[in-house]
């Protein structure tokens, strides 16, 4: 096809209007949600992840990422799984992409573990369900939690469709190995999940779990960065989500 | 105070009543109390099935009070004189059942002393935001109108024509508290046992099946114990009313599991299958499940022929199956029905409590105690109403 002059200008002009009239909805929808906190990232930014499943479970039985995450963040460790507090854990693949397995399937893939985490969705149902505006998302796509304004009604755990969220049934305080003095520790009675260390980022750094896997089996970005790793990764490599058909939009984003 | 003379004289067996409730409200409260001080790790509760006995106490009761739209309608809209006596008690079982409600959501609140903050940040994109909007407005209205009504009644006047336009709206409202509650379930994405748009009519079929049927339940009592008689025409026409809306009920029940068994959809089928007939090995709700649909059944031969259900304790009986295969449905079934399987596949295993127990009991003590008061007042106005005639 010969692509004339006047082709070309109008297919520029109608994209510089499609984008310009994308960015004031953008605007639109971010003046719609609650204000950004302190210390997030500069406009434009959208923060996600690509977890490679196939290095991840290199190093068998490793949980450095959950260790690490759970260390710096002060999270419980209950031993009844009724009362579990979790931001990042392993489950096999086939009860975190049921709908990927058919009865050939190899069994490692079947039983390989899985990271899991908050995906933080571009539209996210827990935030939307939320009657205190105690979870939202941030502009640069950070869906968070004020723990103080939290009436622990878990509203959120039953609209998550991941299962990432994590209610404190008990106080949480005793069952903390090594109390962190620089993250806050939760009360009784609230809901919890990743932040994908919204602390860690505003100093520049990387989550605790990218920083923690051996295997760099974790790649963290910026994905409205088109020469960022995690957007080479996504280009170079067919990658899956959880459950994208409810329109969550997760921005945890899967090699197999 | 309003009326409350009335419930302050009563005879022993009045006074033996309201004491033993108040004792088992004691209890509730002193379990309650340790709930505050531990968690709600003190329930059966857990990361999997986040919601129990309380939020499905709360959904069934909702129901109850928006039944009392069956008498209210066809008494205020179409003049249906035979529902005279009782409109008053379906509106003070409202009251009753949505102050239940509340309470039921306070309990089940992990920081229940930030529970203002609903209001401080108020969020309409929320369904919890709407739920508690219709309830109170709810609660308020049949205030109003209980209030209104009965002291015109004392007063032998006709009550003033402002509160038609009130009772008239108590009417879709009451259908909007019931629709509202629905929507808190069946706008979540992931959750595919509640993600039907038959939730709302379902909801609103049972309620009208259960209400009504307590409602008989409570006049039949009362006749019993005071001498007040709602009438046969008007407990005849609560029983064609339960009639109706129990067979709409299960007409709704059986649309649902055609569609969840023939389309094949294995999510859906597993909540199904998890409450009928057990998954992974864990059945807990298999008989509750079952006695509910056979309670159901049999209520419906009991009620639709009419010899039955013309014979009083015929209609008693089908009255209390309906009541006690919908406790079951909605009560226990839904929410944990709709937790599991987990979002992961995980079946997990939730037995209420005993400190989860006493709680709702007591909180339903509270609502027994609420309406003994209120029909105490009600009756003895309509007692003192026919003395002075």
């Amino acid at each position: 096809m010969r692509i004339t002059r006047r082709a070309f200008l109008g297919a520029a002009g109608l994209s510089a209007l499609t984008l310009a009239g994308k960015s004031a909805l953008d605007g639109l929808a971010r003046a719609a949600e609650a204000p950004a906190a302190p210390g997030a990232a500069p406009p434009g930014v959208r923060w996600g992840m690509v977890i490679d499943t196939a290095a991840c479970f290199k190093e068998q039985g490793c949980t450095d990422c959950i260790a690490a995450c759970h260390r710096v963040h002060n999270v419980p460790a209950f031993a009844d799984r009724a009362h579990e507090v979790k931001w990042i854990w392993r489950e096999p693949f086939e009860r975190v992409f049921p709908e990927q397995v058919s009865p050939y399937t190899a069994p490692g893939l079947i039983e390989r573990p899985v990271l899991v985490l908050c995906n933080h969705c571009d539209n996210p149902p827990c935030v939307r369900v939320c009657p205190t505006q105690a979870t939202w998302k941030r502009a640069d796509g950070i869906v968070m939690m004020d723990w103080h304004r939290c009436i622990g009604c878990r509203y959120c755990v039953a609209a998550c469709p991941y299962g990432s969220r994590s209610f404190n049934w008990l106080d949480p305080r005793p069952r903390i190995a090594e109390i962190r003095p620089d993250f806050p520790t939760r009360t009784k009675g609230v809901v919890e999940k990743c932040t994908f260390c919204e602390e860690r980022l505003a100093q520049g750094l990387q989550p605790a779990c990218v920083e923690a896997c051996r295997e760099k089996a974790l790649t963290f970005g910026n994905l409205n960065d088109p020469s960022a790793p995690v957007r080479e990764l996504l280009r170079a490599r067919y990658t899956i989500r959880r459950r994208p058909e409810l329109g969550t939009g997760p921005e945890v984003h899967y090699l197999v | 105070m309003f009326m409350f003379e009335k419930a302050v004289v009563g005879s022993r067996r009045y006074w033996a009543w309201l004491g033993a409730l108040g004792v088992v409200i004691l209890v509730g409260v002193l379990f309650y109390l340790r709930q505050l001080e531990v968690g709600l790790g003190v329930t059966g509760l857990s990361r999997d099935v986040t919601w129990g006995l309380y939020i499905a106490q709360f959904t069934f009761l909702v129901g109850v009070a928006a039944s009392a739209v069956m008498v209210v309608l066809p008494y205020y809209l179409h003049d249906y004189k035979a529902f005279g006596k009782i409109t008053i008690l379906g509106e003070f079982l409202a009251i009753s059942a949505v102050a239940m409600c509340m309470l039921f959501i306070f309990v089940d609140m992990g920081q229940p002393m930030r529970v203002l903050n609903v209001l401080l940040y108020p969020t309409p994109r929320s369904m919890m935001f709407w739920d508690m909007l219709s309830l109170s407005g709810y609660l308020g209205l049949n205030v109003a109108i209980t209030l209104v009504t009965l002291s015109a009644e004392r007063k032998g006047v006709a009550p003033p024509a402002w509160i038609r336009p009130v009772i008239l709206l108590s009417i879709p409202w009451a259908i909007s508290i019931h629709t509202v509650t629905a929507f808190l379930y069946n706008g979540l994405p992931g959750r595919s046992f509640w993600l039907t748009a038959l939730l709302a009519p379902r909801f609103l079929a049972s309620a009208f099946a259960c209400g009504p049927a307590l409602l008989i339940l409570l006049t039949m009592a009362m006749r019993r114990l005071t001498g007040f008689d709602p009438g046969r025409a008007a407990t005849q026409k609560l029983g064609l009313i339960v009639t109706y809306a129990m067979i709409v009920n299960v007409f709704f029940i059986l649309l649902e599991l055609f569609t969840v068994f023939y389309s094949q959809i294995p999510e859906d089928m597993a909540h199904f299958r998890f409450l009928f007939v057990g998954l992974d090995g864990h059945a807990p709700l298999v008989p509750w499940m079952w006695t509910s649909l056979l309670l159901a059944a049999a209520a419906l031969i009991l009620l639709i022929p009419p010899r039955f259900r013309q014979d009083e304790r015929l209609l008693i009986a089908a009255s209390v199956m309906v009541f006690t295969s919908l406790w079951i449905d909605k009560g226990l079934g839904l929410i944990v029905g709709g937790f599991v399987p987990s979002p992961l596949g995980a079946v997990t295993r939730y037995v209420p409590t005993l400190p989860e127990m006493a709680i709702t009991l007591s909180i339903w003590a509270v609502g027994l105690l609420m309406v003994t008061v209120f029909y105490k007042i009600a009756l003895s106005v309509k007692a003192d109403e026919e003395g002075l005639a």
